[in-house]
């Protein structure tokens, strides 16, 4: 038997929780969240530390507080949610085929909103050589083991990349009364937000090792040691710098990787470089009707953009409902100098537009510019840029008429 | 680990309950005879058996009128058999042998005809115009095709054979390495473990790397092992659509393996492998830098559109060679009675193509046994082993009936694997008792993903807590010594802490 719905959003997290928020005020009344959880909130669950909320509330909460505040939206706005259960399969006209213990349930919507967050890169895909002992996590994996089943993992520990979670666990670990010996990073900067490295790191004096990485992982049954080195400009390990650092734990905090499987089913596009999918300015992937936002789209650094982009994308989503999109434009948007990526990356409806992107590498004093072949659209000049923090910039609908192509880069 | 044992003497003892031993003791499970597998890792196949290829080789690499010759062809013959009793995953995908530049046709033609003499059927030499039809993506003059080699699964087929002949009455004692060995008369031996000692009449030494050892204990030198690692990459699913047969370079006789190739998995992953490095310490299976950085330029000259964000693990396995690495290639595969110590048999340099041939040796040692013992018949023999059914692998209809049947299919545990609830119980509770995280893993193919346990390894543990009541040092990667975890978060906050 086929449900029939109007919207069913794809993940219970702070995408997929602002995203169903935003779609109910703008007047959709027949919603379903698909959570694979017995409870809402995602990832936030597991982030007891504070600082989430500073841009939405202007307050400092922890993860499961500023995840309450969009269940309690839920409840309060009686959006339908289905937990503990899994969509096994997206097609791009879509239907979803969805398990759960009640049995095998199939859905045609109408839209679609893929919240389905992202996953850790893992060991295996960094290809890191040596002995496969246990102690090995990635940094979130270790967060969940403590924060939500209370175990403790290890006592000696090394973590490898300073992504953010990899410092809130330096400090989490360090508070359980582990000896956090080492956060390592391969390349020249961090990877993680400028306050993490001062409230995670530098307030417990863990040492951060710049262009070093672990070349080498000993131990038969639990981890013993790993091998670490200095690495040159290509990231190879010099060998004259290795070092053997006896240890019971290594911690992975190396990248995050949007989780997109149910997406390619569909037959959607993806970015190569953010992983995400291709979007226009509602965040509609290249199948219609079937729309993307948060982590899995791009990963971000803090939840409060999370939300943001979930609230943004249910206005396209309300307008494909009520009146469809109709193509007023086709104007393609390009990372140029100094811009790893930008999204979205296509525009369709000459709407104001809220650019999100990141830079390549940290800089002083730059200037930012939106030009449509050699002509200036938009400037902006940043004290600081940092890979780590995503950049939003809106341009008006105004400021975008009459342009067919787009280039965001670097003044150099 | 202390194990209740109810009687400690038997009529034959395996040592080693790799892919040859656990055949070996299902083989004697048809007949009247009490057997014991002893195994000194915490499950089985954790050796060689289960960090190979997983290849069932047809058998044209080898030397006409050898073990290994005869074995593989008639293991890859018998193959479809053993995989419909065990219900293992077996799949006839074919092989490609390519070579690369004109000089090395002459061997293609060469294995063809050995292949021919040893029994090998449907050998065909073929065109590069034919290579691009069956492999788009592959670059090659000429390639020896070979319809009849296929695939399974190795360490689920190792696993089937143990818990089979575990049903059938053979026991095993795992975490059990032997110390010594005692002969107290020359038909009687007591074999000693840290936890108990095991007598019996028969010995079957099948310890693979370890196998020259084990014959050294009852005064055999004749032997030696020397260790070849062989190191792998597993690439995601999805670049299982870059390749649909085993691919292969012609192999360099004076290289210890078959040079390194791309293997689809039975599951649908692609493996690059393996290297051949001669090595000292027999259980060193760390891989390597300069090894990995070898495999994924061997892989890219072969096919060009392998990448590096297809990698999700590696891993490395040890060939069992009685060739020194100074003479290197093969040698056959030594199956006797030492005649220095009667009714002990053993089982030495069995390398590739074991897992092909494991079948046949069971049956060649069976009938050593039979010869002086006369076996007779186990009327309550049943070959047949079921194992785990796999929810992903099922269409639609059976996918309903399955949760309507038992809610635990509803559940999806590993999401990348779609492996359910039902899946993990029925691997946590298999009959061999092995519940380390990797025994696990190997029996339902959770954390086996892309995400390598990111999002199950937690839900695992809590089905194991609510099972089992697992305490935080009952979680282990692999058997002792290798616990997941260090006790509680903190004192106090649990009330089992």
């Amino acid at each position: 038997m086929m449900i029939k719905k109007d919207v069913i959003i794809i993940g219970g997290g702070a995408a997929g929780l602002a995203a169903a928020t935003a779609c109910r005020r703008l007047g959709i009344e027949d919603l379903l969240i698909i959570e694979r959880e017995t409870t809402l909130g995602g990832i936030l669950k597991q982030c007891i530390h504070d600082g989430f909320g500073l841009i939405k509330f202007k307050q400092s909460y922890t993860g499961p507080e500023y995840a309450q505040k969009y269940i309690d939206q839920v409840e309060e706005l009686k959006i339908p949610y289905l937990l503990d259960s899994m969509v096994i399969d997206l097609s791009a006209d879509r239907v979803l085929t969805v398990a759960n213990k009640e049995g095998l349930h199939k859905f045609q919507t109408r839209a679609v909103i893929l919240a389905m967050g992202c996953r850790e890169r893992t060991r295996g895909a960094l290809s890191i050589p040596g002995n496969r002992p246990a102690g090995i996590y990635t940094a979130g994996v270790a967060q969940n083991l403590i924060n939500i089943h209370n175990y403790m993992i290890g006592k000696e520990i090394v973590i490898l990349g300073s992504g953010d979670i990899g410092l809130i666990m330096a400090r989490r670990l360090t508070l359980e009364g582990a000896k956090v010996k080492m956060v390592l990073e391969i390349l020249p900067y961090g990877s993680g937000l400028p306050r993490n490295f001062n409230q995670c790191l530098f307030d417990y004096d863990i040492p951060l090792y710049l262009r070093h990485t672990v070349v080498n992982i000993k131990g038969d049954k639990r981890l013993q040691s790993v091998t670490i080195a200095e690495v040159d400009e290509q990231g190879r390990a010099l060998p004259q710098t290795l070092k053997e650092i006896p240890c019971d734990t290594l911690l992975l905090s190396v990248g995050l990787i949007p989780e997109n499987e149910l997406s390619q089913l569909a037959g959607i596009t993806l970015d190569p470089v953010t992983g995400g999918a291709m979007v226009d300015e509602f965040g509609q992937t290249n199948i219609p009707g079937i729309f993307t936002c948060g982590n899995a789209l791009q990963v971000h650094d803090i939840v409060d953009n999370v939300s943001l982009e979930g609230e943004q994308i249910a206005s396209g989503v309300a307008k494909y409902l009520s009146i469809g999109l109709s193509k007023k434009i086709d104007l393609s948007v390009q990372a140029g100098e100094g811009i790893r990526y930008v999204l979205p990356q296509r525009l369709h409806y000459l709407e104001d537009t809220i650019f999100s992107f990141r830079v390549q590498r940290p800089g002083h004093h730059q200037t930012l510019v939106f030009k449509t072949n050699q002509h200036l659209i938009k400037k902006k000049t940043f004290l600081q840029v940092n890979p780590a923090e995503m950049i939003r910039i809106k341009l008006s609908a105004q400021e975008l008429a009459g342009l067919s192509n787009l280039k965001v880069e670097l003044e150099l | 680990m202390i194990y209740e044992i109810p009687n400690r003497k038997f009529d034959l003892i395996i040592i080693g309950a790799g892919v040859i031993g656990c055949s070996i003791a299902r083989q004697l499970s048809r007949y009247k005879i009490k057997v014991t597998v002893l195994e000194k890792n915490s499950d089985v196949g954790w050796g060689s058996s289960g960090r190979n290829s997983g290849v069932i080789h047809a058998g044209f690499n080898n030397k006409p009128g050898t073990l290994m010759a005869n074995y593989c062809v008639l293991g890859n013959q018998s193959f479809a058999q053993i995989a419909q009793e065990l219900n293992l995953p077996y799949k006839k995908i074919g092989k490609l042998v390519v070579a690369k530049k004109e000089k090395e046709v002459k061997e293609l033609k060469r294995l063809k005809k050995q292949g021919e003499t040893n029994g090998v059927k449907n050998l065909e030499i073929i065109e590069a115009s034919e290579i691009k039809k069956m492999e788009p993506n592959l670059q090659g003059v000429a390639a020896l095709y070979s319809p009849e080699t296929a695939i399974t699964s190795p360490y689920h087929y190792t696993i089937s054979l143990a818990e089979n002949a575990r049903q059938n009455g053979v026991q095993f004692f795992l975490n059990t390495p032997v110390q010594g060995i005692e002969r107290i008369k020359p038909d009687k031996f007591i074999v000693i473990t840290p936890y108990a000692s095991f007598q019996a009449n028969y010995l079957i030494n099948c310890a693979g790397v370890y196998s020259d050892q084990i014959a050294g204990l009852v005064g055999i030198n004749a032997y030696r092992i020397y260790p070849c690692r062989g190191e792998y990459f597993i690439l995601d699913k999805k670049a299982s659509s870059l390749i649909q047969h085993l691919i292969y370079p012609v192999p360099h006789p004076e290289e210890g393996g078959l040079g390194i190739h791309l293997t689809p998995t039975i599951d649908g992953n692609v493996l690059i492998g393996p290297s051949n490095e001669y090595i000292e310490d027999k259980e060193d299976y760390s891989v390597t830098r300069k090894v990995l950085d070898k495999l994924y330029q061997k892989a890219q000259e072969f096919l060009p559109v392998i990448s590096s964000r297809y990698f999700i693990a590696n891993y490395a396995g040890i060939r069992a060679k009685q060739s020194p690495p100074e003479q290197g290639g093969f040698q056959d595969f030594l199956i006797e009675e030492n005649p220095t110590v009667p009714n002990m048999i053993n089982l030495i340099g069995i390398e590739s193509p074991g897992l092909t041939a494991a079948q046949p040796i069971a049956e060649q040692v069976v009938a050593m046994i039979d010869q002086k013992e006369g076996l007779s018949s186990n009327p309550d023999f049943n070959p047949y082993h079921p194992g785990i059914l796999r929810f992903a692998e099922q269409d639609e209809e059976t996918k309903r009936r399955l949760i309507k049947e038992d809610s635990d299919y509803g559940e999806i545990i590993c999401r990348c694997e779609q492996v359910t609830k039902k899946e993990i119980l029925q691997a946590i509770d298999n009959p061999l008792a092995a519940r380390s995280l990797i025994s696990i893993k190997y029996r339902s193919r959770a954390m086996m993903g892309r995400c390598q346990g990111g999002y199950c390894l937690t839900r695992i543990m809590e089905l194991l807590k609510e099972r089992y009541d697992f305490k935080p040092e009952d979680f282990l990667l692999k058997g002792p010594e290798s616990p997941l975890l260090v006790g509680y978060r903190s004192k106090g906050v649990n009330n089992d802490d």
